[in-house]
C-alpha cells in the first residue's frame, strides 16, 4: 500500500482560472503594499536601534506594573509585551521590553539597563533577565541597507542564473514569482505586526531559495516537454508539465511543511517569527511557482524550437507565431 | 546497465564513513569537550591526574573537533565596538609639539617668538610673532615631516603644514591618518584579546570588522556590561607633575594644564600638567599587592627608558607632589620623598582587592590607544540558550520522524532507502560542520530542520521520475537508470539557485544569520551528494542482489 496525495495520472487544467488566480495574486500584492505603507512593519531593534530586555519570572506578568515601574526613568517609547509558548508551563512567565534608542551611537548605557532591571525587580523580586540586547541607531541604519542589498542581490543573481540556464522569459517569470512571495511575506508581517528583524531577512532569502527551487523544477520539465512536443500549444505543454511534476511538488512541500510545523510548534518562541516567515513562504512559494511564474511565461511566450541554437531575428518572429497558434 | 565501478563504491562509502566519524564526537558533546579542554591544559600547564582522566574520556585517534555552539545557544556576551580612531591624532600632534617647538626656537632670530594656541582636536596651531617669516617657519616645520610607513602610500609625508597670517597649523596627512587608523585598530585588537584572555574564557571571538570596528563575542561571561567594563576601560596610566591642589571644581587650570578630580578624596581636585613624565606604555609589569598598612595596592615596574625618565624626574623634584592618573582621574598624588632610581613602585589608593586585581590586569595588558564606543551589545543567559537547544532538539527529532514516516508510507522500500540517505545526510552535515569548525546558532538549527524537509526533494524528484519511466521503459533496471539521469538537471538547477542564496546570506549576513547560511549551504551539498550517489548506490546494490522482475516505487 502506498500513501498517495496525488493520483498517478492527473490532468488538471491549471490555466482554467488563470485570470482569477492571477487577479488574486495582484490584489494580494497590492493589499500587502497598502498595509505595508499604512500600518508599517514592526521593526525589531536590528533595524531601528534600541534595547530589548527579556524577562522571566515565576509570577504572572503584569504589563501595567512593569510600565509604571519604568515610567519614572523617562526612557521615551517603551513597548512591553507578554510572550506565550506552550513549553513555558505555570511558573515561567516571559515578557519582552523594548526601549527606544537613547543615544546617537550607543543605544543605552549599562547604568540605564541596571536601573531598569532594578525597577523591575522591585515589582517582582523573582524576575530574571535571560537576555538583554541593544543595537545603536548607527548600526541599525547600516543593517537595513545590507538587508535590502541582500534581497536585491539574491533576486538579481537568480534572474541571471535562470536566464543563462533557460530563457529570459523564464527568468522574468521566476523573479516575478519571487517578488510576489517577498511582497506577500512583508504584507503578512505588517498585518500581524510580527517583529521584523535580521532573522526575518534571512527567512525572506530562504523563501526566495525555496520558491525558486520549486519554480525551476517545473521549468526544467517544461523545457523537456517543449522539446518533446514541438507542435502542441504552449498552454497544453505547460499544463502537462505542471501535472507531471504535481506529485513531486506536493510531496516536497509536504515534507518541508511537516518539518517546519514541528519547528513552529516545538522550536520555542525565540525563533518563532523566523520559522513562521519560512512556513508562510513555502505555502506562498508553492502557489506562486504554479500560478504566477507560469502565467507570466505563458504571456511572454517562449522559443519553441530548442533543437537549434537561439538568437537571430528570424527566431523572434517564430516565437510570436507560436503564441498565436 | 546499472553498473557502478568498484572504486566508485569504495569512494562513496569511504566519504560517508569519513563524514560520520567526524560527526560522532557531537553525540558525546560533554565528554569530548572535557577531553579537548584537558588536552589543551596538559599542553600548556602540564599533566595532573584529573586532566589525564578527562583526556582519556575520548580516544585520541578519533576526530575530536566539535560543532561550536553560537552565543545564542551557549549564552554569553556580544559587543560591536567602534574605535574612536581620531583620538590618536590628538596624541600624535601633542607628541609632535616639543619637536616643532624646539626647531622653531632654534630659528628664533628669523621667525620670532612662538606660542601654541588652542585648536581643534588633532590640529596644532602655532602663532609666530613675525608673520613675514612664515615661509621660513613653514620650511622648518615641513623639514620635520617623515615618510609614511606604509606600502600603499609610499612617498607621502606624515604631516600637512599650512600657514595663514601669523598662524601656522599642522595636522596629520590623509595617508598618515590611514596608516595610524590601521595601527590603532590592530593595537586595540591585540589589547582587547589580551584582556579577554586574562579572564580565561573558552573560545572568545575577537575580530576586526570593516574599517574601524571590532566584534567581540565571549561565551560564558555573565553580561555585556561586565565585558564592557573589562575591555572598554582605556586604562591610560600616566604620571604627571602636579601644579596645585584645590577644592574648587571650577578652578581655571591654565594653558596645557588640566583639572582632574581625585579618586579617593571627595571634593579634591588637582591641577596637573598635560604632558606626562612617564606613561603606562613604559610599564613592563604590574601585580596586585598590599601596601605596608595591608591595604590593597598595585605594584608596577618600568622599562629602562621609563625608569630613566622617572628617576631623573624624581631626582629633580624632591619635595613636590606628582600625580598618578588613570583615565582622567587622579588615583593618588604622593609627595616625592627621595630619588626613585629603580623604576618600580607601588600605587596605593582606595581600592578593594577586586579593583586592585583588575587594575593590575588592565595595566599589564596595556592601554587602549583610543576610546571604544559600543554600537551593539547583546547578553544571552545560559539558561535561555539551553532552552533553545532543548526546543531545537525536540523539533528536530519530531520533524525527522514525521518525514521518515511520510517517505516510507509514500515510496515503500525506496522510501526506506531515501530514509537511510536522509539519516546519513544529517550525520554528514554535522561531520562537515565539525570539520570546518562552524558555529551552530539557533537559526542554524532551523536550517538543519529545513534541510531535513528539503533534502528529500532530490530523492522525490528521482523516485517520481522512476515511476514515470516505469510506465514506458523496458524493464526496471532501465527505468531506474533513466530516472536518475533525467532527474539530474532539475536537481542541479534547483540546488544551485538555493546555494546561490546561501552564499549571499553568508556574505552579507552576520552572527546567527551567517550560522543559518552555513547550515543551509552545507545541507545542500550533503543532500545532493546523498541523493545522487548514496541512494543510487543503495538502490543498485539492492537491485543486483535481488534482480526483481518488477519494481514498485
Amino acid at each position: 500500500m502506498r500513501l498517495k496525495f496525488v493520483p498517478d495520472e492527473t490532468n488538471y487544467d491549471f490555466f482554467k482560472y488563470r485570470y482569477a488566480t492571477f487577479g488574486v495574486s495582484v490584489v494580494a500584492m497590492v493589499l500587502s503594499l497598502i498595509i505595508w505603507l499604512t500600518v508599517g512593519l514592526n521593526f525589531g531593534i536590528d533595524f531601528r536601534g534600541g534595547t530589548t530586555i527579556r524577562t522571566q519570572s515565576t509570577e504572572a506578568v503584569d504589563v501595567g506594573a512593569y510600565r509604571d515601574a519604568i515610567a519614572p526613568l523617562e526612557l521615551g517609547d517603551v513597548a512591553i509585551s507578554e510572550v506565550f509558548d506552550p513549553s513555558f508551563g505555570e511558573d515561567r512567565n516571559v515578557a519582552m521590553l523594548r526601549i527606544q534608542a537613547q543615544g546617537e551611537e550607543e543605544s543605552i548605557t549599562a547604568e540605564t539597563i541596571a536601573e531598569v532591571e532594578a525597577a523591575l525587580q522591585e515589582v517582582d523580586p523573582s524576575i530574571t533577565f535571560p537576555s538583554v540586547e541593544s543595537v545603536g541607531p548607527k548600526v541599525s541604519g547600516e543593517l537595513i541597507q545590507t538587508a535590502f542589498l541582500a534581497v536585491g542581490a539574491s533576486l538579481a543573481a537568480i534572474l541571471i542564473y535562470i536566464w543563462l540556464r533557460f530563457e529570459w522569459q523564464f527568468s522574468v517569470g521566476a523573479v516575478a514569482a519571487l517578488f510576489h512571495d517577498v511582497v506577500l511575506t512583508i504584507g503578512i508581517f505588517s498585518l500581524l505586526q510580527i517583529r521584523f528583524d535580521l532573522a526575518t531577512i534571512a527567512a525572506l532569502l530562504t523563501i526566495i531559495g525555496y520558491s525558486i527551487n520549486d519554480t525551476v523544477v517545473i521549468f526544467d520539465r517544461l523545457r523537456e516537454n517543449l522539446i518533446k512536443y514541438k507542435q502542441r500549444a504552449l498552454q497544453d505543454v505547460m499544463n502537462l508539465s505542471v501535472n507531471e511534476t504535481l506529485s513531486r511538488t506536493i510531496m516536497t512541500s509536504g515534507t518541508t511543511l511537516i518539518a517546519l510545523i514541528a519547528l513552529l510548534v516545538l522550536g520555542g518562541d525565540v525563533i518563532r517569527g523566523f520559522v513562521f516567515a519560512i512556513t508562510w513562504g513555502v505555502v506562498v512559494g508553492t502557489y506562486s511557482s504554479v500560478y504566477v511564474a507560469k502565467n507570466i511565461v505563458l504571456w511572454l511566450g517562449v522559443k519553441r524550437d530548442w533543437s537549434k541554437d537561439s538568437s537571430g531575428p528570424g527566431d523572434k518572429g517564430n516565437q510570436f507565431a507560436n503564441i498565436d497558434a | 546497465m546499472l553498473h557502478i565501478p568498484l572504486w566508485k563504491r569504495v569512494v562513496i562509502w569511504g566519504l560517508v564513513l569519513f563524514g560520520l566519524a567526524y560527526a560522532l564526537p557531537n553525540a558525546f558533546y560533554g565528554r569530548v569537550e572535557s577531553h579537548n579542554d584537558a588536552v589543551a591544559a596538559i599542553e600548556t600547564q602540564g599533566e595532573t591526574p584529573e586532566r589525564a582522566a578527562a583526556a582519556s574520556g575520548w580516544p585520541d585517534w578519533m576526530p575530536s573537533s566539535l560543532v561550536n555552539l553560537g552565543l545564542d545557544l551557549r549564552g554569553g556576551a556580544h559587543l560591536l565596538a567602534e574605535v574612536q580612531v581620531a583620538d590618536v591624532y590628538e596624541d600624535r600632534m601633542d607628541g609632535y609639539w616639543p619637536e616643532i617647538r624646539d626647531a622653531l626656537r632654534d630659528a628664533r632670530d628669523e621667525v620670532g617668538t612662538i606660542r601654541r594656541q588652542d585648536a581643534a582636536p588633532g590640529t596644532l596651531s602655532i602663532q609666530i610673532s613675525r608673520p613675514e617669516a612664515m615661509g621660513r617657519a613653514l620650511e622648518i616645520v615641513r623639514g620635520l615631516a617623515s615618510p609614511v610607513a606604509s606600502l600603499s602610500n609610499a612617498g607621502a609625508r606624515d604631516i600637512e603644514v599650512a600657514g595663514q597670517g601669523d598662524t601656522l597649523t599642522v595636522q596629520l596627512s590623509e595617508a598618515e591618518k590611514q596608516a595610524t587608523d590601521d595601527r590603532t585598530i590592530r593595537q586595540s585588537l591585540e589589547i582587547i584579546r589580551r584582556r579577554v584572555d586574562e579572564v580565561g574564557t573558552r573560545e572568545p571571538t575577537i575580530q576586526r570588522q570593516g574599517a574601524d570596528r571590532i566584534l567581540i563575542q565571549v561565551p560564558g561571561i555573565g553580561s555585556a556590561a561586565e565585558l564592557k567594563d573589562l575591555i572598554g576601560t582605556t586604562a591610560q596610566l600616566t604620571f604627571n607633575p602636579v601644579v596645585s591642589r584645590t577644592t574648587n571644581p571650577d578652578a581655571a587650570p591654565g594653558p596645557r594644564n588640566s583639572l582632574l578630580s581625585s579618586m579617593d578624596e571627595e571634593g579634591v581636585y588637582y591641577v596637573i600638567e598635560d604632558t606626562p613624565v612617564v606613561t603606562g606604555e613604559q610599564l613592563t609589569d604590574s601585580q596586585p599587592s598590599f601596601d605596608q598598612n595591608g591595604r590593597p595596592a598595585v605594584t608596577f615596574r618600568f622599562n629602562p627608558q621609563g625608569a630613566r625618565a622617572f628617576g631623573d624626574y624624581t631626582a629633580q623634584n624632591i619635595g613636590s607632589p606628582f600625580a598618578i592618573v588613570l583615565d582622567d582621574e587622579v588615583i593618588s598624588a604622593p609627595r616625592i620623598n627621595d630619588h626613585i632610581p629603580g623604576g618600580s613602585g607601588i600605587i596605593t589608593g582606595d581600592f578593594s582587592i577586586d579593583e586592585s586585581t583588575e587594575l593590575a590586569i588592565l595595566l599589564r595588558a596595556g592601554a587602549l590607544p583610543a576610546e571604544l564606543s559600543f554600537l551593539e551589545e547583546r547578553t544571552i543567559g545560559p539558561e535561555l540558550g539551553q532552552d533553545s537547544i532543548e526546543a531545537g532538539r525536540i523539533a528536530c527529532i519530531v520533524a525527522f520522524v514525521a518525514v521518515l514516516a511520510l517517505m516510507w508510507a509514500s515510496y515503500g522500500l525506496f522510501g526506506f532507502f531515501a530514509n537511510v540517505a536522509l539519516i546519513l545526510n544529517v550525520g554528514l552535515l554535522f561531520g562537515l560542520l565539525s570539520m570546518i569548525g562552524a558555529t551552530l546558532t539557533l537559526p542554524g538549527i532551523a536550517g538543519i530542520v529545513l534541510t531535513i524537509g528539503m533534502a528529500v526533494d532530490a530523492n522525490v524528484l528521482i523516485f517520481e521520475r522512476i515511476r514515470e519511466e516505469l510506465k514506458t521503459a523496458r524493464g526496471p533496471a532501465r527505468a531506474i537508470e533513466l530516472g536518475y539521469d533525467r532527474a539530474l538537471s532539475a536537481i542541479i538547477d534547483a540546488n544551485i539557485t538555493t546555494f546561490i542564496i546561501a552564499v549571499i546570506l553568508f556574505l552579507l549576513g552576520s552572527g546567527p544569520v551567517r550560522g543559518f547560511a552555513v547550515t543551509l549551504g552545507l545541507g545542500i551539498v550533503t543532500s545532493v551528494f546523498t541523493a545522487i550517489y548514496v541512494t543510487r548506490l543503495i538502490v543498485v546494490t539492492w537491485f543486483e542482489r535481488r534482480r526483481p522482475k518488477t519494481i514498485e516505487v
